[in-house]
């Protein structure tokens, strides 16, 4: 039971961390909390799933599609949206929540819900490790999302775009100044952070069926993690996934499934009130923010 | 602990990330002085000010305020002490009239403390503490917007904000930068008016020809640390000042 | 020839400071018009109508004080997006309350006013010593995770809820308790927020350093304001509480933190009175749009799109504007 347990700890830690990337990077850069993630999830799930039911194409054209169009999505909410109310949080958080939510209620009002909403999964396959049976999806969540973190560290690390990133995400006037549009490389960001939710759910969807409510679920996670982890930090994202995605199963499994959500909540709290910037935080208190 | 040192400064030590901005620094500043502190940009000025004021907590060292240890109080704790300062970059709240930029400090609980309890009506203390520092009243300055003012006004609004704490000690932080020679010389006065009343001043300045006029005692930071302190002439003939300044002719 | 829009105030006011100096029952009316207005339409208005638009009268009233208390904590700088929390705390209390000692409303809807504020703001707390985006952000999660742990602890009723709470003595005193609150929340928040004590608050949101450097404890102020809005929500869940007799999960719904910040969005931000106005405009609309079901939250979800990047005054600050300036072309000298 115990090494049950964990494996399907590690799987949850990689969902979240999946689930939590995208928001985080887009925060992380161009300081733009996109409301709309939980949206863009599902918006994603639902094209592939449009594609291979309604047109009848192959799963991964359809899926490669629905990513580039919902990266497409996020860089045209930017441009069309978000760049006319740039730096006014009031706006910025207004706007894309209202995106967000007229994304997931149309859904909601077309009907699309059900468990027939489902994209099949990579592999049909199934392991026993630790005693334990796992579906080759669980463990392409853990491969793909290992990957993924990788390769934007490697992205924002060792490309000049990355570097452009990391460059407004400490200082925009200072970017600005050295040559980086600092509005296009925001729409990257957004774009991305909305290319990374696709693929979350591309991974993810498998297991479960698309739903608009999954969409609020999505950003609650997302957010969840991000708090505890810290806004901005790829490092607190990986420690805070870990740590909900560990206390979620154990609690689970140990107390039942209903306190799992209590025990995200009251870690929030905990974290809150003894480090308010998260884990990791870089959202600077202020102290620190002459 | 004596009373004519009104800060005295312990072994300061801050490092932001793996930059150290002020090291080992100790320092005293004496009751009713002008102390200027100079120094090239990124010497650790600014971060002393902040350090002195609680913006930004200490990695080690202490501060004492007239014996009182307010290494780690609360920067508005600290302020409502008696310490007051001025910001370099002025923010003021663009479309408030220039004197309802004043509400904010009036409204200090340290005001309260110093009348007694009372407040008083902010709106008149606002418009004699704005003619105070040079907002000509006949002209109505102190009714227009802040946006809509130049330079050397918004710098004498945040002189009187800092004034309107009624301090023990007003620290100004880069006050001349961005000013006019003419606009430098109409708040010079306003500086020494503030001494004749017994207040200590800590200037961090650039501009060292008016600074020097009006200091007592120089004290020079290079990379965290102090390196001369003196009167000016003493400063100015330091080997390692002109190195600093100039860089090292080596 | 280039023209320009000038805008000129029209010359009714002598102004010198706050003061009006008045001539003729005309510039009297001039002042006090807009003022009056909303009063004796919300004061009259019921009166003229059927049982089932007072019953909307009582929704318009309710999500008019969510947007309210939306507004007050937008100007001081912290963005809820969770409106619910406080409607659904102060529900709960009160329904808690009542169920539990069957305490009259009279005495369970003020309790749950005062606790229902305090405990929001000891909830919020640890998140004021951060800038606005976490507020949001804790603000959004915070109604739903409870939802999950009511659902889930099966805690208050768990997702039946619990019913049977006393209502309040007559449908009348229903009516104008709710709509009294609004009016003296409205014109009680606006003169305190043109107070000194408000322009405290709005300094906070515009620059808390210097509000820090004035030697005032801003997560204090801050605080204050959360108080005093998160209670006025709390009033709003008790009260609903009352009227429906029931309190359950759907008080934490999305619902009670949209529409709040639509109203007060449409409305315009900053003034309390755009909040009443897009609660006017946007709660009989909903309920003429009731045919189309799911579709008017993807409508309200564009309204605010829309007007926050078109129109980011809201209506009120337009029409306020009208009143009071003149505007003409004139031509740009060269």
């Amino acid at each position: 039971m115990f090494a049950g347990t964990l494996v399907y700890a590690i799987v949850n830690s990689f969902t979240l961390i999946l689930l939590a990337i995208g928001f985080n990077l887009t925060f992380g850069i161009s300081g733009v909390a996109n409301f709309a993630y939980g949206a863009l999830y599902v918006l994603s799930a639902y094209l592939s799933w449009m594609m291979m039911n309604l047109l009848g194409l192959p799963f991964f054209p359809s899926v490669i599609l629905s990513i580039l169009a919902t990266t497409l999505f996020g860089a045209l909410m930017y441009r069309l949206v978000l760049l006319r109310v740039r730096g006014q949080a009031l706006s910025e958080v207004i706007a894309t929540f209202g995106i967000g939510l007229s994304i997931l209620e149309l859904f909601r009002y077309l009907g699309f819900v059900g468990f027939e909403y489902t994209l099949p999964v990579f592999f049909d396959h199934s392991f026993i490790i630790a005693g334990t049976y796992i579906d080759m999806q669980r463990i392409s969540i853990v491969v793909l999302g290992f990957l993924l973190v990788v390769l934007l560290w490697l992205f924002t690390h060792h490309t000049s775009t990355g570097l452009a990133f990391r460059g407004i995400a400490q200082d925009e006037r200072t970017a600005l100044t050295f040559g980086i549009d600092s509005d296009w490389i925001a729409t990257l960001s957004v774009s991305l952070g909305a290319g990374l939710a696709a693929i979350a759910a591309t991974i993810i969807i498998p297991l479960g069926s698309i739903s608009p409510s999954e969409g609020y679920d999505v950003l609650i996670k997302a957010l969840a993690v991000c708090i505890i982890g810290g806004l901005g930090s790829t490092g607190g994202v990986i420690a805070a996934g870990f740590f909900i995605g560990f206390a979620e199963r154990f609690t689970d499994t140990y107390f039942g499934s209903h306190w799992t959500m209590i025990v995200s909540l009251i870690a929030i709290l905990i974290v809150l009130v003894i480090k308010p910037s998260g884990l990791f935080g870089q959202q600077k208190e202020l102290e620190e923010r002459i | 602990m004596s009373t004519d040192n009104i800060i005295e400064i312990h072994k300061l030590t801050k490092v932001f990330g793996g930059v150290t901005a002020v090291f080992e620094l100790d320092c005293t500043i004496k009751r009713g002085e002008l102390l200027g502190i100079i120094g090239p940009n990124g010497s650790g000025k600014t971060t002393l000010v902040n350090l002195m004021t609680g913006f930004v907590k200490p990695t080690s060292g202490k501060i004492l305020c007239n014996g009182k240890n307010i290494t780690r109080m609360a920067a508005h704790k600290i302020i409502q002490l008696g310490i007051a300062r001025t910001f370099q970059m002025v923010r003021p709240f663009y479309q408030l009239p220039a004197f309802k930029n004043m509400i904010i400090p009036l409204y200090s609980p340290r005001v309260k403390q110093m009348l007694g309890g009372r407040y008083g009506d902010r709106d008149a203390v606002a418009l004699d503490l704005l003619e105070e520092v040079g907002f000509e009243r006949d002209a109505y300055v102190a009714y227009k917007p802040a946006g809509a003012l130049p330079q050397g006004y918004l710098k004498r609004l945040e002189l009187a904000k800092a004034i309107a704490l009624q301090p023990e000690l007003i620290i100004l932080d880069e006050l001349f930068s961005g000013l006019s020679l003419a606009e430098v010389a109409s708040i010079v006065p306003i500086i020494e008016k503030l001494r004749q009343k017994g207040k200590t001043i800590v200037m961090i300045e650039h501009r060292l020809k008016e600074l020097f006029r009006i200091a007592d005692r120089i004290m020079v930071l290079n990379f965290g640390c102090k390196i001369a302190q003196g009167t000016a002439e003493e400063v100015m003939a330091s080997e390692e000042v002109k190195n600093a300044y100039l860089g090292s002719e080596r | 020839m280039k023209k320009r829009k000038e805008r000129i105030d029209r010359g009714i006011k002598a102004r010198s400071g706050d003061i009006f100096a008045l001539s003729s029952w005309r510039e009297m009316l001039y002042v006090a018009g807009p003022r009056l207005l909303p009063v004796i339409l919300f004061l009259l208005l019921p009166l003229f109508l059927s049982p089932y638009w007072q019953r909307v009268m009582i929704s318009l009233a309710v999500f008019a004080l969510l947007a309210i208390s939306w507004d007050m904590l937008a100007q001081s700088g912290m963005i809820s997006l969770g409106q619910a929390l406080f409607f659904g705390m102060g529900a709960y209390l009160s329904g808690i309350i009542n169920h539990a000692w069957g305490i009259h409303p009279f005495i369970t809807i003020p309790l749950a006013t005062v606790f229902g504020g305090l405990i929001c703001t000891l909830i919020l707390l640890p998140v004021l010593r951060l800038r606005g985006i976490y507020f949001s952000m804790f603000t959004l999660i915070l109604p739903l995770m409870l939802v999950r742990t009511i659902e889930a602890t099966k805690v208050f009723g768990g997702t039946e809820g619990l019913s049977g709470m006393s209502p309040l003595p007559s449908g009348w005193l229903e009516l104008y308790l709710i709509i009294i609150a609004t009016l003296s929340v409205l014109f009680g928040f606006r003169r305190l927020m043109a107070s000194d004590y408000g322009l405290v608050l709005k300094g906070i949101r515009d620059n808390d350093r210097s509000v820090t450097n004035a030697g005032i404890n801003i997560y204090w102020f801050k605080a204050q304001a959360l108080f005093l809005s998160s209670a006025v929500g709390a009033f709003a869940g008790a009260y609903m509480t009352h009227v429906y007799m029931f309190v359950g999960m759907p008080v934490f719904a999305l619902d009670y933190s949209i529409m709040p910040i639509a109203s007060a969005v449409v409305g315009g931000v900053g003034s309390f009175a755009g909040a009443i106005l897009g609660a006017s405009i946007l709660v009989p609309l909903s309920e003429l749009l009731r045919g189309i079901g799911g579709l008017r939250i993807v409508l309200y979800g564009l309204c605010l799109v829309i007007f926050i990047v078109a129109i980011p005054e809201g209506i009120f600050h337009y029409l306020q504007r009208k009143y009071q300036q003149v505007e003409r072309w004139v031509d740009v000298d060269r």
